[in-house]
């Protein structure tokens, strides 16, 4: 089976992020780091390969800047078998549609020699976190899409998830190729062993741009995306609230006189 | 003026609250046009709700041909309807299964889409709470068809009568867009609350409550609350993850959230750091959630908790 896993570098989320002057997200004076909810992805990527058997190829898929290869190492450690790190300075401020085009033509020519059986991706990315891009990748490639699994089951080619949806839990089945997405609920993902550290060392790992996969300049970046951000601005900080210490049921009483005064009682 | 389509948030056709909110905005950008994907036979009920928010037409969609199957086939429905009716924007509810019909829409259309807005002005320019709620962002679509999910809560909603003409529309739907089925359905049992994210109050607890969540309901039924819970309850198996609130739980942003026994990780904040005010019941007083608050009680939720919901219930005499 030929499973791709994308993964996104994000700037940490618990860091200071900023936005650059230009309103895009600062991803370079921020500390990142692989996506913790790509974590789940890469984690149920391997498990259907450690139940589907040796012939299974799992490949970690990045779009992002330099520093992105980190997101792609992490996956490798993980125990992913290829890395596949998509970097082009005309990506630079792209929105989630052009961010879909260009993992659909890195999933296109993946699949050139074996086809791709099994997309995968996760909840949201834990910076812009539309969760979009998965059914946007199965719009674009026309692949049926089984996503914001928090349980994942298949056999042979069919794919069963359960999905915990707004208003009622569901089954969703299909049948492969797919695009799946998972949520932190499918499972713990594993920390890299120190063997899998060192094994990724080795792992193939390759460098795409834009040119490699057939992509106009023009179709991606901040110039060419169908939104614009025009304003950012940081929350102003919260101005310090009455803070009581609980004597003898004084705590109570003091929170609900504030409940009161609010008008909340 | 052109038509703004609203898709109208329903369960069996009940139709829910972020509905009238979305034809509020709808108003300021043109005329409101409801989308019911539905049960044909509810779309009389339907009508007569939407048409007293503003809706000028309410275009009827029967699900019998959808409903077997995720997303794709209504994001087909409502590209052929957008292709009829050329609007000047899509507002669809920020939910997941809103926020996937939006993004095929997007890539169908080739329109701009924006997710998660929390105001929508005329242009249309949103707002966005980003960062975990560190940050506001405005934007604006500026290509094809503005797509944009609005978050419940996000307007006041405003009682205004429309004309409410029903118009069915019968899209064609693909063999590739039921690909995706769904096998089972169990739909998610009432609670007898106020649901979370549109509750004008939301009591949490965390892994401060130890697993007994009473205190933290009985205080949440004295306020007519809902009731949520951290990420840590959720794990412990304490709570359905359905209650949760933060990045990967539910977004709430209630007049009034009370945090207790929860430490205020940057992951919870993201769900409740707009809500307009915080209060906290927590024993560690170098909590991170008291940070944030507008008011903090230092003190054991166990007792603090029922002596509140004491005192409440004697003051509502
Ligand atoms: C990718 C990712 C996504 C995440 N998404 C979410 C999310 O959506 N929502 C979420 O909540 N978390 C999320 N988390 C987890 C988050 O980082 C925290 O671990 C979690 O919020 C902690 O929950 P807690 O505050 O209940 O527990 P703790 O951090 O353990 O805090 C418990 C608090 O209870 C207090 N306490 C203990 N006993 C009492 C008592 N008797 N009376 C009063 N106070 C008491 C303690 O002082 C402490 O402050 C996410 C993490 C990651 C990595
Ligand atoms: N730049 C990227 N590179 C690789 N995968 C991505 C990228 N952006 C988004 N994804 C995938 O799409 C999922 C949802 O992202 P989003 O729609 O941005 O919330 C992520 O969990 C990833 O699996």
């Amino acid at each position: 089976m030929n499973i791709v896993v994308c993964v996104k570098y994000v700037p940490d989320a618990t860091a200071d992020r900023q936005f650059e002057s230009d309103n895009t997200v600062d991803r370079v004076g921020v500390d990142g780091l692989l996506s913790e909810l790509d974590e789940y992805g890469v984690e149920q990527s391997l498990q259907i390969k450690e139940k589907a058997g040796d012939d299974t190829t799992v490949t970690a898929l990045c779009v992002g800047p330099e520093k992105a290869l980190d997101a792609v190492r992490k996956a490798l450690q993980m125990g992913a078998d290829k890395g596949v790190h998509v970097i082009d300075d005309a990506i630079a401020g792209s929105d989630a549609a052009a961010t879909s085009l260009v993992l659909a033509k890195a999933i296109e020519k993946l699949g050139a020699e074996t086809p791709v059986d099994l997309v995968v991706g996760g909840l949201a990315s834990t910076d812009a976190g539309m969760s979009v891009v998965p059914a946007m990748l199965a719009e674009r490639l026309g692949l049926p899409q089984v996503t914001l699994a928090s349980v994942v089951e298949f056999q042979g080619d069919q794919v069963r998830i359960k999905r915990d949806g707004d208003t009622a839990t569901e089954v969703v089945g299909g049948t492969m190729p797919l695009v799946l997405s998972v949520t932190d609920q499918s499972g713990e993902a594993r920390y890299p062993s120190f063997k899998g550290i060192m094994a990724a060392k080795k792992k193939p790992l390759e460098t795409w741009s834009l040119s490699d996969l057939g992509v106009d300049a023009g179709e991606v970046g901040a110039d060419a995306a169908w939104t614009e951000v025009v304003e950012t601005t940081a929350r102003p900080p919260r101005t310090a609230g009455e803070i009581v210490k609980d004597e003898d049921g004084s705590g109570a009483k003091a929170l609900a006189d504030f409940l009161a005064s609010k008008k909340f009682i | 003026m052109s038509e703004v389509l609203v898709v109208i948030d329903h369960v069996d056709g009940a139709v829910k609250k972020p509905t009238y909110e979305l034809l509020t905005i709808a108003k300021r950008l043109g005329e409101p046009s409801a989308v019911f994907i539905g049960p044909a036979d509810k779309s009389g009920e339907v009508a007569d709700k939407v048409k007293k928010y503003g809706a000028e037409k309410v275009y009827v969609i029967d699900d019998a041909q959808l409903k077997g199957y995720l997303v794709a086939p209504k994001a087909e429905a409502l590209q052929q309807l957008a292709e009829k009716s050329s609007p000047a924007a899509i507002l669809i509810p920020s939910s997941a299964e809103g926020k996937e019909i939006a993004g095929r829409l997007s890539i169908k259309l080739e329109s701009g889409l924006i997710t998660d807005a929390v105001d929508v002005q005329e242009g249309p320019v949103t707002t966005q709470s980003v960062f975990a709620g560190n940050f506001t962002v405005q934007a604006k679509v500026t290509k094809g068809t503005p797509i944009i999910t609005v978050k419940p809560n996000s307007a006041a909603p405003e009682e205004a009568e429309g004309a409410g003409a029903v118009e069915e529309f019968s899209p064609t739907i693909s063999d590739a867009a039921k690909t995706a089925q769904i096998v089972a359905s169990q739909p998610r049992q009432a609670t007898g609350r106020p649901e979370l994210t549109e509750a004008a109050i939301v009591v949490s607890g965390g892994r401060g409550t130890g697993g007994n969540f009473e205190p933290v309901e009985a205080f949440a039924d004295a306020l007519g609350a809902a009731v949520g819970a951290s990420r840590a309850a959720v794990d412990s198996g304490w709570m359905p993850h359905s209650f949760q609130v933060g990045q990967t739980g539910k977004t709430v942003s209630p007049q009034l959230y009370v945090a207790n026994g929860i430490s205020g990780a940057i992951q919870h904040r993201a769900g409740m750091q707009t809500s307009k005010t915080i209060v906290a019941v927590n024993k560690d007083e170098e909590a991170p959630m008291f940070e944030l608050v507008d008011f903090g009680v230092v003190g054991d939720l166990h007792t603090v908790l029922p002596a509140a919901t004491e005192e409440i219930n004697k003051r509502k005499g």
